[in-house]
């Protein structure tokens, strides 16, 4: 369906009011100016007109990246994208910002994409939420698709809040579950809430593209594969540097030295741990099953360890193989972070911890028996091991 | 300097209790409270105040009840107060209420212009931290946002300086005033209510906007200026476990458990090296 050619500008003659624009303000408060040649969204515009978004298509994900390199969960929102445009029978495409990033634009496709939108200027060098939004929103507002994801990172939710006022959407946020309805073209963006206790479905009715941002960690990231075909599209960009109002003067990396997202085991502790010695045998612990160490939001508060080990709904999402909880009892806020690894093991005091209900095995008892316990066992199974077969299992923690 | 901070007055949700029956939200008992992240807010307003001199003045969309909230903040050291109350903006998601926190920034910049909009980053109920980007868009003002200090900042030569939190590093970002800043729990910790300000909360009477004195489009407000609607509201299904497998007393004889536990383990094969490990130990 063609666009329809340009009305006349809507400010008059439509029941609707007026946006309140205000004299001139000394420090520039004013609405921000829409895209050049519009009035109004194209969003309001078939809203108005009953509601066809049929030139709508395509299930994109913003693929966040610094300095080159990708955020993971960009890959794992390619997956549930390709999944979603599978079902409704479009293309699955990606949006990729920066300068000197094609490879990344590369990377995409053989993670699902179709079609990669690449906006690649040096003023997009470093992150800033003024160029990026506006790189973004005008990309979706050329090319008019239909869902977009991003990651509910920091930077990515600074982005979608942004990019979701700029285009007139709606936008989910954190989602943890994604669907969509093949029927009604509707994105179902699920996120837990009340601290977990509760799940919502959020749904975009009447604007498009439906967005959502996306919890980290929580989405299997697909096998990419090396030969995929798939179209760059580069999307010029003209803004200049004078017209952004910020500048990074520096960024200070600061290196997850703890990878829990993708840790195959770990071993976390709680507020039965007793103090930072407690996971100091912990540590020794994760170390010799081969496993990371995380914390309860408890132990992190009370100084025991630092917020890099958190699990949990203030610290991270966690999907392990196997999590050995240690003196946590269990709280929902930290099994909303754990809840999903395949084999729960408890180890507590109290036979009526709430863990012991999510739990695969419970041991009850004392942690401080048990924990050295497992150490000397796993010691003495690896050193047997190493004797038979020198060269194999010496499988490092991560 | 004149510093405008947006709080919502959200329930606790620490204290939240769900009806197992119908699975939703047992509201009566729960009390509100200024969303923790605003009272980071408004301290960092309060001592911007002191340093600089000037004017905090709160702003907030809620229903009438918020007025407490209000009044909490002013406790707090802020000056002024405004709430942003209409039925048409009940069930606005965050579209629509930073569309009226816009339009009443707006106001309040004509009565005295606005040097920086402070929030907290989420809140606690929503959890989207997606209005105050909704608010600096809408503005045209540079958005800073899980802002954790304010390293520098000049209100005469208008610039700002700010850590912020991104994703693998601290971004030191400058931006011209006027910004919006939102902040956490790591850049102060908020004061008590001193006496003084407490007998001033008490009888501060906060002004109440409604949609006609901000001369709202109706369209863009409440429900109808919603493009989201939560659709259902669910309990997560608890994935289907076989019941646990306790072992009572596990303590009494720990070298028996550890090894038992090791063999189920290398059964379920969770750890790559346990299988062959206990294998060779058999």
């Amino acid at each position: 369906m063609s666009e329809p050619a340009p009305a006349a500008p809507r400010t008059k003659g439509t029941a609707r009011r007026a946006v309140p624009k205000p004299a001139a303000a000394r420090n520039g408060a004013t609405a921000p100016a829409a895209p050049a040649g519009e009035q109004t969204t194209m969003t309001e515009r078939l809203a108005e007109e009953g509601k066809d978004f049929s030139d709508h298509k395509g299930v994109w994900v913003y693929v966040q990246q610094r300095d080159g390199e990708a955020a993971a969960v960009g890959w794992q929102l390619l997956g549930q994208a390709t999944q979603m445009a599978s079902a409704l029978g479009v293309e699955t495409g990606a949006i990729v910002v920066g300068h000197n990033v094609r490879h990344l634009a590369e990377q995409a496709i053989t993670y699902g994409a179709d079609v990669v939108y690449l906006v690649d200027a040096p003023v997009l060098a470093q992150y800033r939420t003024h160029s990026y939004a506006l790189a973004v929103a005008e990309v979706i507002q050329r090319h008019k698709p239909e869902i977009v994801l991003y990651g509910s990172t920091n930077d990515g939710r600074d982005l979608a809040g942004a990019v979701a006022t700029i285009v007139k959407t709606g936008l989910a946020a954190d989602a943890t579950q994604l669907g969509v309805e093949v029927e009604t073209r509707l994105l179902q963006a699920s996120r837990p809430d009340f601290g977990g206790k509760l799940m919502s479905t959020i749904l975009c009715k009447q604007h498009r593209p439906q967005m959502a941002t996306c919890r980290p960690g929580v989405f299997e990231t697909p096998t990419p594969q090396p030969g995929r075909q798939g179209r760059i599209v580069e999307e010029p960009f003209d803004l200049r540097e004078e017209d952004i109002p910020t500048r990074v003067r520096e960024f200070i990396p600061e290196k997850r030295s703890v990878d829990l997202a993708s840790a195959k085991a770990i071993v976390s502790g709680g507020r039965g741990m007793g103090g930072p010695e407690g996971f100091e045998m912990l540590e020794e612990l994760a170390e010799a099953l081969g496993a990371t160490m995380g914390a309860s939001r408890v132990a992190v508060n009370a100084g025991w360890v630092s917020y890099e080990h958190q699990v949990g709904q203030t610290g991270q999402t966690v999907r392990p193989k196997l999590y050995l909880a240690c003196g946590i009892s269990g709280q929902i806020q930290h099994q909303v972070g754990m809840q999903d690894a395949d084999i729960i093991v408890a180890i507590n005091r109290d036979p009526n911890a709430p863990i012991f209900k999510l739990a695969t095995y419970g041991l009850v008892g004392d942690i401080f028996e048990i924990g050295p316990a497992l150490i000397r066992r796993a010691r003495e199974l690896r050193a047997r091991s190493a004797e038979r077969e020198p060269v194999a299992a010496r499988k490092n923690g991560s | 300097m004149h510093a405008v901070v947006t709080i919502k007055q959200v329930p606790d949700t620490s204290e939240v209790r769900i009806d197992p029956k119908t699975n939703t939200m047992i509201r009566g008992g729960v009390p509100s409270i200024v969303n923790p992240d605003d009272t980071h807010a408004i301290e960092a307003a309060v001592r911007l105040k002191e340093q600089f001199g000037g004017k905090v003045t709160i702003l907030s969309m809620g229903p009438p009840q918020a007025i407490i909230a209000l009044k909490e903040a002013i406790s707090l050291g802020a000056d002024d107060a405004v709430l942003c109350s209409d039925r048409g903006f009940a069930a606005a998601d965050t579209l629509a209420t930073s569309y009226v926190l816009w339009a009443a920034i707006l106001k309040l910049n004509e009565e005295e212009p606005v040097d920086l909009v402070l929030s907290g980053k989420q809140a606690i109920d929503g959890d989207t931290g997606q209005v105050p980007p909704g608010v600096a868009t809408r503005l045209g003002w540079p958005q800073l946002t899980y802002v954790r200090k304010i390293r520098e900042i000049d209100f005469a030569s208008r610039r700002v300086v700010v850590e912020r939190v991104a994703d693998g590093g601290i971004e030191v970002l400058e931006s011209r005033l006027p910004a919006v800043i939102t902040v956490g729990r790591e850049i102060n910790e908020p004061r008590y209510a001193s006496l003084p300000s407490m007998l001033r909360a008490a009888r501060f009477q906060p002004r109440v906007w409604d949609k006609t004195y901000l001369d709202l489009d109706p369209q863009q407000i409440g429900l109808r200026g919603s493009p989201t609607i939560v659709s259902k509201v669910w309990a997560p299904p608890r994935r289907q476990r076989d019941p646990v497998v306790m072992v009572p007393n596990a303590d009494r004889d720990p070298d028996a458990a550890a090894a038992r536990l090791l063999d189920l383990l290398a059964e379920e094969g969770v750890l790559d090296w346990l299988p062959a490990a206990a294998q060779a130990a058999k």
